[in-house]
């Protein structure tokens, strides 16, 4: 892996523009809820967290990555082309015909591994793949990433009971806990409560974290990577929703915004 | 019916214990349930902890936990009660089997259990009368529906052998043994109990008895009909059915499904339609809607159209309105 030496903040803040260009290209992506998740990405793909190998992405020795908030992860197009899983040149067609990079990633794009975009799918089917490394003496992890929103879902809450009934170790949730699904504020629509405490009443190993500091995201996860306490791991990354976009960052609607093309050409003139 | 030399079991405890046997030398199979039981499932739980797992009341979870163990080469065998393992997660079947399995190999055999009106006295939400449309509307999930335990427990081998998302559709009750001398050939989709003159009823589940009853009745008023058990519903012979249903004026689909609603009646309509056969159909199901009336199976059926005596009227009035 590549990752060791790698400046996060600078690939960060490299993935965060190039996320931006693939929307001023393709408008029909969702923007703001890929932004929110950047720095968690990073820190999965570039901070030594995850096992991949991009020449074979269904490679046995990997770890499984799966990608919950599928609409909210656009930044995974340039990270997985940067990483070597599909060529550069991908990231100019995402939206068009005959790509392979939707609007909402799917399993056929290297380095996606299921059905995502409809909310709430991920975890589950991760506690799945993780019961099934356990039985095969397997000492790969499982990562998910979701969004707070998703948890809305209640789908995710018996895979949060199953998983620590199971007490699935290697299974990780990160939360990109931007607090703003569609319509709004999460705590206006239904709010999680103190959710670290939540996931830990139910057995859950819990840290929290600032989401848009990469080192700390990355501490984190390798801090508990390297714990085995027989209970599933969740990290609630503190983020926001449209990050480092004016008008857009914390916007209760940011999910159905897109800023102007213009506002876009200007942040990526003003932050080379 | 004819005496069967076969003790009858639940089509359940037939395909469980194939299961059982299978499980002992293939470690590769993977059974999980949402807290529901039989006999033989606990000789899975007692023989094999570490392969058997019970997500509880939680079909959601069921469905995607089975995904997950089957994305890392397991052969999942998923087990809940039908309208609960159908319904209750759709989406997640829709998502994580039907749509997931299309990019990446998977086999996830999902067990109903509770077809049709075959839990008696527990009313609709226990009753299954939707499941056929709902499954069959999924081009890449086959849908089988055996009438006897012998042909339930002989999908083992179908489930094994094809990989892909199924449906397996159980009767919840010990019914008759019709394949007394073997079980079908299930690679066939269907199976020719007797050929007919002019009329031929296809059934499928706990139908099929009703639809032999049916046509040992017409025999003595020395009427001659056809008898097709329907063993799997989206993918058959279709050369091979195509022939057999091709000498019939009048073709009557039978199922313990509302009748109109995109379930065997539609296969059999849009097969027909695609194939350019001329017979006339009747598609006889479930009428009347939601019903909470108690009775025996035999009561319900009548009352709601599919008993014996409602299908022989009907089966009558067809006949006489055909031009042979």
């Amino acid at each position: 892996m590549k990752s060791d030496l790698v400046d996060l903040r600078q690939k960060a803040h490299w993935v965060w523009r190039e996320t931006l260009a693939v929307h001023r290209r393709a408008p029909e992506t969702r923007l703001a809820s890929s932004l929110s998740s950047i720095e968690i990405f990073v820190a999965l793909y570039y901070g030594g967290v995850v096992r991949f190998d991009p020449a074979n992405p269904r490679a046995e020795s990997r770890d499984r990555c799966i990608i919950s908030k599928g609409h909210g992860s656009i930044c995974m197009y340039p990270i997985l082309a940067d990483l070597g899983f599909f060529p550069m040149e991908e990231l100019q067609h995402v939206c068009e015909a005959g790509s392979f990079l939707g609007g909402i990633p799917d399993p056929v794009i290297p380095g996606y591994e299921t059905v995502n975009g409809s909310l709430g799918h991920g975890l589950g089917v991760a506690a799945g793949v993780a019961l099934g490394l356990k039985r095969k003496g397997s000492d790969h992890n499982v990562f998910v990433v979701a969004g707070d929103g998703e948890l809305h879902e209640g789908a995710n809450w018996e895979a949060i009971m199953f998983a620590n009934q199971h007490k699935l170790d290697n299974l990780h949730l990160i939360v990109d806990d931007n607090r703003i699904s569609m319509l709004g504020y999460t705590d206006d629509i239904v709010s999680h409560g103190p959710l670290a405490a939540r996931l830990s009443a139910f057995g859950w190993d819990c840290l929290e974290v600032d989401g848009h500091d990469v080192m700390a995201v990355q501490s984190a996860l390798l801090r508990q990577k390297d714990q085995a306490e027989c209970r599933p791991k969740a990290l609630i990354a503190r983020t926001l929703k449209g990050h480092g976009v004016p008008g857009l960052e914390n916007a209760p609607l940011s999910h159905i915004m897109n800023p102007k093309p213009e506002l876009i050409d200007s942040l990526l003139e003003q932050q080379p | 019916m004819n005496a069967s030399p076969i003790k009858p079991l639940a089509m359940r405890d037939a395909m469980l214990d194939r299961i059982w046997r299978a499980m002992a030398a293939d470690e590769k199979i993977f059974f999980t349930c949402a807290d529901f039981g039989s006999p033989v499932l606990d000789k899975i739980r007692a023989d094999f902890p570490g392969r058997f797992v019970n997500v509880g009341i939680a079909e959601q979870n069921l469905i995607n936990v089975s995904a997950g163990l089957a994305l890392e080469g397991y052969t999942v065998f998923a087990y809940a009660i039908a309208p609960f393992i159908t319904m209750r997660c759709y989406e997640q079947v829709r998502v994580s089997l039907a749509l997931l399995s299309e990019v990446r190999p998977m086999n996830v055999n999902l067990i109903g259990v509770g077809a049709g009106y075959s839990y008696v006295v527990s009313g609709p939400t226990h009753q299954c009368y939707e499941d056929i449309t709902l499954m069959r509307a999924m081009p890449n999930m086959r849908v089988l529906s055996p009438a006897d335990h012998v042909s339930a427990a002989a999908l083992f081998d179908r489930c094994i052998e094809v990989s892909g998302p199924k449906y397996l559709r159980f009767d919840a009750q010990v019914l008759p043994v019709i394949y007394t001398s073997g079980a079908p050939d299930a690679s066939l989709g269907f199976h020719v109990h007797r050929r007919g003159q002019s009329i031929v009823l296809l059934a499928t589940g706990y139908m099929l008895h009703t639809a032999i009853k049916v046509a040992q009745l017409l025999a003595t008023e020395a009427v001659d009909v056809g008898v097709i058990d329907i063993i799997e519903l989206n993918h058959c012979n279709g050369d091979r059915l195509q022939a057999e249903l091709a000498p019939y004026a009048g073709i009557v689909s039978l199922e313990e499904g509302f009748p109109g609603r995109g379930g065997m009646d539609a296969m059999l309509f849009d097969f027909m339609a695609c194939r350019g056969l001329s017979g006339k159909l009747l598609n006889i199901g479930v009428g009347g809607g939601y019903r909470f009336e108690l009775g025996t199976r035999a009561e319900l059926h009548e009352q709601v159209g599919i008993g014996p005596q409602a299908v022989l009227a009907k089966v009558r009035n067809f006949a006489a309105g055909l031009v042979v």
